[in-house]
């Protein structure tokens, strides 16, 4: 067992038991940062899988922006305390349960796949160079209307909480800050 | 590495992002859930698109890219969904000042 193979299986733990954790906390807050080091766990798979860009643009996107965009909402709306009320125990058991459920069914379904490696540590197409030449040739289009997309939500954004006139708008304005980064990324 | 524990493992993300939807009510973590289900998504077509890589990399350099590119755009989609997502969940709060989804079954009447 190499270096790689070690190195996954430390960040398969711990990228699973910050899920869990994310799950189980009561604190909202909590759930924001665990859920922040799921990311950072899932982009080590990503420099493991030698996709450097995505592990980049994951950090940068989901850990920088989105869920800073998360605890600033928490923190606005005095969540960070422990109001939450839970559902009832049996709702909770049940919905372990179905989770439960389709977890075994996929892996009981997928558990005879044919035994195909991947590729760790090494391969370039996950450089940018790589994915910036068929960003810029094949997928032009798609890239394009993605930014029309964050106009459009950065627009949603701002209607929608937008509160007749008055004060208010500055979750709605950080929305639409954060939108406005992303598209300039 | 198999592709049979990237599959495992994404799936367990995926089940954990599931359970959340179905056992909190607070509208941000169940909205923080699905951003963990798409970030199993994402995994799974990361090694994926290695795998492709490794199988055809004699034939075509290139083979694998477009599953990198896929998780790109689904980011791009994930980062304006959250921005809208959010100031619903805001607009919510408001009127309701409450993020419970209990309290939201008004659109049933």
């Amino acid at each position: 067992m190499g270096i790689t193979e070690i190195l996954f299986w430390i960040l398969a733990v711990a990228s699973i038991g910050s899920a869990l954790m994310v799950v189980t906390s009561k604190n909202p807050i909590f759930s924001v940062i665990w859920l922040i080091v799921t990311f950072f766990t899932i982009s080590g798979h990503y420099i493991l899988l030698n996709a450097q860009f995505l592990a980049v643009v994951n950090i940068i996107v989901y850990a920088g922006a989105i869920m800073v965009l998360f605890l600033f909402v928490i923190m606005l709306m005095n969540l960070d305390k422990n109001t939450e009320v839970q559902k009832g125990r049996w709702m909770r058991l049940i919905g372990a349960v179905a989770g439960g459920c389709l977890l075994l069914v996929l892996v009981a379904g997928l558990r005879s796949t044919e035994a195909r490696a991947t590729q760790l540590g090494t391969g370039d197409i996950g450089l940018i160079q790589n994915l910036g030449r068929v960003l810029f040739t094949e997928y032009v289009v798609p890239f394009e209307l993605s930014s029309v997309l964050f106009l459009t939500a950065m627009v949603g954004a701002v209607v929608i909480g937008k509160r007749d006139q008055t004060g208010r708008a500055a979750v709605a304005t950080a929305a639409a800050t954060t939108a406005g980064t992303l598209e300039a990324e | 590495m198999d592709i049979r524990y990237y599959i495992f493992l994404s799936i367990a993300l995926f089940v954990t992002g599931i359970i959340g939807v179905l056992t909190r009510r607070n509208a941000i973590v169940i909205f923080m859930c699905i951003e963990l289900m798409l970030n199993a998504v994402n995994l799974l077509l990361v090694a994926f698109s290695k795998m492709h890589y490794k199988a055809l990399a004699a034939t075509n350099p290139t083979a694998g890219t477009d599953g990198q590119l896929f998780v790109f755009f689904i980011m791009v989609v994930a980062a304006a969904e959250v921005s809208v997502g959010l100031a619903i969940i805001v607009m919510l709060y408001r009127n309701t000042r409450s993020v419970d989804i209990n309290f939201l079954n008004r659109l049933k009447h």
